[in-house]
């Protein structure tokens, strides 16, 4: 099976006044799979219902290995989707759901039948062919609707947030057998989370949409390491927000200098990104930092330290938290690389949610 | 229909629920039930086999014959007919309110159907000969009439029956049909399947537990109906319920009174016998829920 190259070219879609999509350009390479990351309402479920066809776009074109598919109806599409949850038909048993695109295209029984164990046996489930869609966990049940989305063969697979009404362990492992069915397959896959770790996880790479609007496409190294824009930088892993003065084309922060990645906005005040990683703390009773929370996720902790009238999250290995207790003074030093920098905001807190007080170690 | 999983699985589990008191919440029920079904039933039952004083099977006999048969047939023929019809009717009326847009449009329907479902007896008899009778308003503004129309034979009982059958059917159906998740019609596209493809192999099975719910609930409705059926037919159409109106009211041979109580046993046989057609096939169209 050999994946088909998928290219949105600026979808536009809007529902009641608002632009649900808002000229999305996409190219997704044949056998890639791509992760449409983006807060709720950004427009990367519309887009994929666009590439299913249970969406047709107000402007732009839908193309498969360079064929216009955009007015073609859904049931006429080589995509096979995965949808969020409860999505078999619960009339049918498990062996009749995977098979149930074969039945509608008049295959016979036994070579459906046989086509639908094989399918089975590929999601590590061969014994539940009988059983119906109520009888199976929520983990069985999304893979045995990914059975039955690749049982025609497509050429591409569209995942709409298929891992997300289960529960975080399944969710791991099954994301890993998605990821190696794909690969073994070599199908081209659409992949829609609001799960960064998912999509970093999984992605050869994830675009990040906002608005209607692609905010980046890149490698989930490169989308952590070297976000193009303030929001992807927030919106992907944690990030602290510091303020520093523009000098030149480097910036002030914390009492180092460090060189600017990215555009300098117009004002010298600016915020300072910084991934809680690349804040180093030390132990020194002089010091005017104070840790104030700690809260340990075994690898590693993070630390809420205080640091004059700002607050700053900070990642240390996880064995560091003893040293690094609440109420311990530490010196605070940040990882000399390029930082991005924005228009200062006013806010001096992390851009994540408060650790709440029970996680006090 | 769709209890009895839950229910096992209560049962199965917590076994310190099973010797709760909840069961003296259905006493009241039960003994009313008892009262008010059981005694009249045994009535039924003993003065079917007596004539004269002497066990018998001639009021049966009598019960199963001539006018008595043509009217228990009438029934059978006016129940079935109007259970079929709205269900279907009342099956596609929901389903274009469920799938409408107009919120209001919706509601309106909905409660509409609430009050015409309950709407029967010489109400509704009146309100239909006032209308569509002889000298109904329509009737005469139309000159129907004189074009042979009337409301007095099976076919009109069978539309004013209706009016309420569509409506009891449309309140049965519409949580069903609000049931069908739109992922299972998006997953049958995306599998190909085209629209009528959909609704054979998954819409329509999925909702067949309740359409033959509904049918026999239309069938016991009109099967029991006899208000309306007196007030605008009187005796010119054949129907069992008239039959033992008729019976009760002494309007019977010396003797024969009891035949109104075997016409009543064939009532309650001939219900069960729908039972037994629809249970079975309730079962295994439900299969898939347990």
């Amino acid at each position: 099976m050999n994946g088909a190259k998928v290219e949105l070219r600026g979808l536009r879609r809007n529902f009641s006044g608002t632009a649900a999509l808002d000229g999305l350009d996409l190219t997704i390479e044949s056998g890639e799979l791509i992760a449409l990351l983006g807060p709720s309402g950004c427009g990367k479920t519309t887009a994929l219902r666009c590439v299913a066809g249970f969406e047709q776009p107000d402007e732009g074109a839908v193309l498969v290995d360079g064929k216009d598919i955009t007015r073609v109806p859904a049931n006429k599409r080589d995509a096979g989707m995965v949808f969020q949850s409860y999505s078999l038909f619960p009339n049918l048993n498990v062996r009749d759901n995977v098979a149930f695109g074969l039945r509608v295209r008049k295959v016979p029984a036994t070579k459906r039948h046989a086509r639908a164990q094989e399918l089975l046996e590929l999601i590590g489930l061969p014994h539940i062919g009988g059983r119906f869609p109520h009888q199976l966990s929520g983990g069985q049940q999304q893979r045995v609707a990914l059975a039955r989305a690749l049982a025609l063969e497509p050429r591409v697979l569209l995942l709409d947030e298929p891992l997300s009404a289960l529960d975080a362990k399944v969710r791991v492992s099954l994301r890993e057998e998605i990821r190696r069915l794909q690969l073994s397959l070599g199908i081209t896959t659409i992949f829609v989370t609001h799960d960064q770790e998912e999509a970093l996880s999984m992605a050869d790479r994830v675009a990040v949409l906002r608005a209607g609007r692609l905010e980046q496409v890149a490698d989930p190294a490169t989308l952590y390491d070297r976000p193009a824009t303030p929001f992807v930088a927030e919106f992907v892993g944690t990030m602290n927000r510091v303020p520093g003065r523009i000098e030149g084309d480097q910036v002030a922060v914390l009492g180092q200098t460090l060189p600017v990645d990215g555009d300098l906005p117009g004002t010298p005040d600016v915020d300072v990104l910084i991934r809680p990683e690349a804040v180093l703390l030390t132990p020194d009773s002089e010091a005017d930092g104070m840790v104030l929370v700690s809260s340990f996720r075994g690898s590693t902790a993070q630390l809420r330290v205080q640091l004059g009238d700002i607050e700053v999250l900070a990642d240390v290995p996880g064995h560091d938290s003893v040293r690094l207790a609440p109420g311990t003074r530490v010196r605070v030093k940040l990882v000399e690389r390029p930082v991005l920098v924005s228009a200062s905001s006013g806010a001096t807190t992390p851009a994540t949610a408060p650790v709440p007080e029970h996680d006090v170690v | 229909m769709t209890a009895p999983s839950a229910v096992r699985t209560a049962s199965a589990s917590g076994g310190g629920r099973t010797k709760s008191k909840s069961w003296l919440a259905t006493v009241p029920l039960l003994a009313f039930v008892i009262l008010i079904f059981g005694v009249p039933l045994v009535i039924i039952l003993g003065g079917t086999f007596k004539r004269e004083g002497a066990f018998s099977a001639a009021n049966i006999t009598e019960s199963l014959q001539g006018a008595y048969l043509t009217a228990l047939l009438g029934s059978v023929k006016l129940s079935a007919l109007v259970a079929v019809v709205g269900a279907l009717l009342g099956t596609f009326l929901a389903q274009a309110v469920v799938t409408s847009r107009f919120r209001l449009l919706r509601e309106a329907v909905l409660t509409a159907s609430g009050v015409l479902s309950n709407f029967g007896g010489i109400p509704l008899a009146f309100a239909w000969i006032a209308t569509l009778g002889n000298s109904g308003v329509i009737t005469k503004a139309l000159g129907l009439d004189s074009a042979g129309w009337s409301l007095y034979n099976f076919w009109g009982l069978a539309l004013v029956y209706l009016y309420f059958s569509i409506p009891l059917m449309v309140v049965v159906v519409v949580p069903a049909l609000d049931g069908l998740r739109p992922q299972w019609r998006e997953a049958a596209q995306n599998n190909g399947a085209n629209t009528w493809q959909f609704w054979r192999h998954v819409g329509i099975p999925v909702l067949t537990p309740t359409l033959l719910g509904g049918v026999v609930l239309l069938f016991g409705g009109a099967f029991a109906a006899y208000a309306t059926a007196a007030a605008m037919v009187g005796g010119t159409v054949p129907l069992v319920t008239l039959q033992i109106a008729n019976a009760l009211s002494g309007n019977v041979l010396i003797g024969h009174e009891n035949v109104a109580l075997a016409l009543s046993l064939d009532m309650i046989i001939i219900a069960g016998l729908v039972m037994a057609v629809y249970l079975p096939l309730q079962r295994r169209s439900a299969r898939w829920l347990r």
